[in-house]
């Protein structure tokens, strides 16, 4: 078991440009289902994708791959002729926000978008255009979803992974490949890894995500891993103290920032305080979290947090 | 990115939003020519001098040249003296402040150097207001946020007095809707023709936000003149870097001197670069792994001297401008180099680095780490370089190191 994508997941890319289609060939290589991909003007032609597989040389699994991926005219098309249940969004910023709202309006579950500088406003309009649909966002600017050895979405390299016990969760990219590594070295390994990303607006955010692993039979445990700004910590921090009945480790980054830096003048006002990183370890160690003083010992936390006190 | 005040009022002015008259100088002349046509247009005797520099706690700012003078002067010659008497000021006081620097709470104590000034008419001021437009993170929607405190931080009412926080919430598929606007208008205290003139102020601000894609717009103090007019004494404007591209008019008002160079250098390259006051360099592949090696450092002891992304995809042309920018540094006497590498391979970055120090040279000591994709291969490459490094077993491992040598 995992959560939000499985073996089963059949995954759509928004997106065919040089980035787009270097990870579909990183994806297909790690074992992820992609079913096709979205064109306005290119419907009906097809694409290539070829390789040796991650796990060439284990036996009993494919060692090369060759996928003829179709490209349709839009995500409707794309979904009505394969039954994608899941999309990736790598279009360019100034465009990403339409893409994203095109997969809901298409009714897609679950859609992921990697890319990176989206105007606030348009987020702001995507998510507003989100409420009450059935479509679930991941990011953007996130390295993405993945279940160990079962499906890859997004950008991280897949061979730190390991199935096992643990569901993360996290706004930073190359603070999660820390995570996740630290949990494949010390054995413990990840039922799924979530980037939820680090821009002001997002989808699925850490209620969402501990939610999720909560409900998850195969997930003993969440590390979560937070930064500056914001109270999404603090709101995780509420929820985990009211609702979570798995052992919970974190990490946030930022002790040492300098405030004021990037944050809008009035901005910290919304929080009362509350967007800085001490406050956000007061609120979670509150709420019994685990908190690793560095990065090199969120394993170690998460160790800790899930002996029996 | 930010603009000045007198940059964002031409923005206001030609929104229906209500402001001062006035013009900005940059010599001493232009400042003088300005006193006369704002006196005889507004009829009122008294103009202010106001630096302009990206920095707030100007009014209780001083002048390092000239401590007697202010960030922003109230000239009131005029009164008495007449236009004549208001220019010699203006003069005099222009003089001492163009070209001198300017400390405020904000600038830190090296200050800023004023090279504008905006000349303003004089208001004749009832009340104080404060109003902001900006985004709430945990609804994902900008707000109006406005208080009876106007010339109060913000902050400071929120710590204090939060009952006088009044809070509208815009939806982005109406926008600020009129019986929102009159209720902030009523929070504040406002009626009769000062209520249609607030409800107006509030429209035009809301549509500004949206149409300029703002982060944050503050107006502190807003001000009711002693006619009843709802105006913006102040203005400050920060937008959306990320939305730029579809701003080249906004682009343009830049003011790249108010900038950190080492920042705007590394923002030329594509690098995230925040200066800060330690002696540790630090590069570094992603923001959150970025900001956890600051605090790596300061864990054990150190002080970092920079906050430096490389992103996700460096080339090598880019690691030797992070290098550059961080040996430009005098305080730097050390670098720690932090890389997990997932796409971007640590061969790749091995090579980056070898390249960089042999273009830019290295005195002080260089400790690097790397983890991830073909890191074996990355430590092999440093290991042969025959460079004057230390390759760490991991990020604290690496944070100590760098703290022994320097």
């Amino acid at each position: 078991m995992s959560v939000l994508v499985g073996n089963d997941t059949k995954v759509l890319i928004q997106g065919m440009g040089k980035t787009g289609r270097f990870h579909t060939n990183t994806a297909i290589a790690y074992g992820t289902t992609m079913v096709g991909a979205v064109h306005p003007s290119r419907a009906g032609e097809t694409e290539v994708f070829e390789g040796e597989t991650d796990h060439s040389g284990v036996p009993g699994r494919e060692d090369t791959y060759r996928v003829e991926l179709p490209i349709f005219r839009s995500v409707a098309a794309a979904v009505e002729a394969t039954g994608a249940d899941a999309s990736v969004v790598y279009v360019p910023p100034p465009f990403a926000a339409d893409a994203i709202m095109e997969a809901a309006d298409a009714e897609v579950p679950l859609v992921v978008t990697i890319t990176e500088g989206i105007p606030v406003a348009d987020m702001v309009r995507a998510k507003r255009y989100l409420e009450g649909k059935a479509t679930r966002l991941v990011g953007p600017n996130c390295p993405g979803v993945i279940t160990p050895e079962e499906c890859k979405i997004g950008i991280m390299p897949g061979y730190i992974h390991t199935p096992g016990r643990i569901g993360v969760v996290s706004r930073s990219g190359t603070l999660t490949y820390e995570a996740v590594y630290q949990l494949t070295l010390n054995g413990l390994g990840q039922t799924t890894a979530i980037g939820i990303g680090g821009d002001p607006v997002n989808g699925t955010d850490f209620v969402d995500s501990l939610a999720m692993f909560n409900e998850d039979p195969a997930t003993d445990g969440v590390l979560m891993i937070g930064e500056i700004g914001g109270t999404a910590e603090e709101e995780a921090a509420a929820w985990i103290e009211a609702n979570m009945t798995k052992p919970v480790a974190g990490f946030i980054a930022g002790t040492s920032a300098p405030p004021g830096k990037r944050m809008g003048h009035a901005g910290a006002i919304i929080s009362g305080g509350m967007g800085t990183a001490d406050a956000k370890i007061t609120a979670l160690e509150g709420a019994g979290v685990v908190i690793a003083p560095t990065p090199t010992d969120m394993g170690a936390a998460m160790l800790q947090a899930l002996v029996p006190s | 990115m930010n603009i000045h005040e007198y940059q964002a009022k031409e923005l206001f002015a030609a929104r229906d939003i209500a402001v001062p008259l006035g013009r900005v100088a940059t010599t001493v002349d232009e400042a003088v020519a300005a006193v006369r046509p704002l006196i005889e247009e507004s009829e009122n005797p008294v103009v202010v001098v106001k630096s302009q520099i990206h920095a707030g706690g100007r009014g209780k700012g001083h002048f390092k040249e000239h401590p007697d003078v202010s960030g922003v002067s109230v000239v009131t010659d005029g009164i008495d003296g007449g236009i004549e008497a208001a220019e010699a000021r203006v003069r005099e006081l222009a003089e001492h402040m163009l070209g001198s620097t300017l400390v405020t709470i904000q600038t830190g104590a090296d200050g800023k150097q004023v090279n504008r000034l905006y000349i303003e008419q004089g208001i004749d001021i009832d009340r104080e207001l404060y109003l902001s437009v900006l985004l709430d993170r945990a609804t994902s929607r900008n707000i109006v946020m406005a208080s009876t405190e106007g010339g109060t931080e913000i902050e400071e009412v929120a710590a204090n007095a939060p009952e006088k926080i009044i809070t509208e919430e815009i939806d982005p598929g109406f926008g600020l809707l009129p019986f929102q606007a009159r209720s902030i208008a009523h929070g504040l205290g406002l009626e009769g023709d000062t209520l249609k003139s607030g409800v107006r102020f509030l429209h035009g601000l809301a549509r500004a936000a949206v149409e300029l894609d703002t982060d944050l717009v503050e107006i502190n103090p807003l001000v009711v003149t002693i006619d009843g007019e709802v105006m913006a004494l102040d203005g400050k404007v920060a937008f959306d870097a990320n939305a730029l591209y579809r701003h080249p008019s906004i682009a343009a008002l830049r003011d790249a001197t108010e900038e950190d160079p080492a920042e705007l250098e590394a923002t030329e390259h594509g690098l995230s670069f925040i200066k800060l006051d330690g002696d540790i360099g630090c590069m570094v592949n992603g923001a959150g792994l970025a900001m956890a090696t600051m605090d790596i450092i300061k864990t054990v002891g150190g002080e970092p001297a920079n906050f430096l992304d490389v992103g996700g995809g460096a080339d090598k042309g880019q690691i030797a401008a992070a290098f550059k920018i961080i040996t430009a540094d005098p305080n730097v006497k050390g670098i720690f180099v932090n890389i997990f590498g997932g796409i971007m391979r640590c061969d790749t970055i091995a090579e980056g680095v070898i390249a960089a120090v042999e273009e830019v040279g290295l005195e002080v000591p260089l400790v690097v780490r790397l983890e991830g994709t073909n890191v074996e291969l990355g430590k092999q490459i440093l290991g042969e370089s025959g460079l004057n490094l230390v390759i760490a077993a991991d990020m604290k491992d690496g944070a100590e190191k760098i703290l022994e040598l320097t």
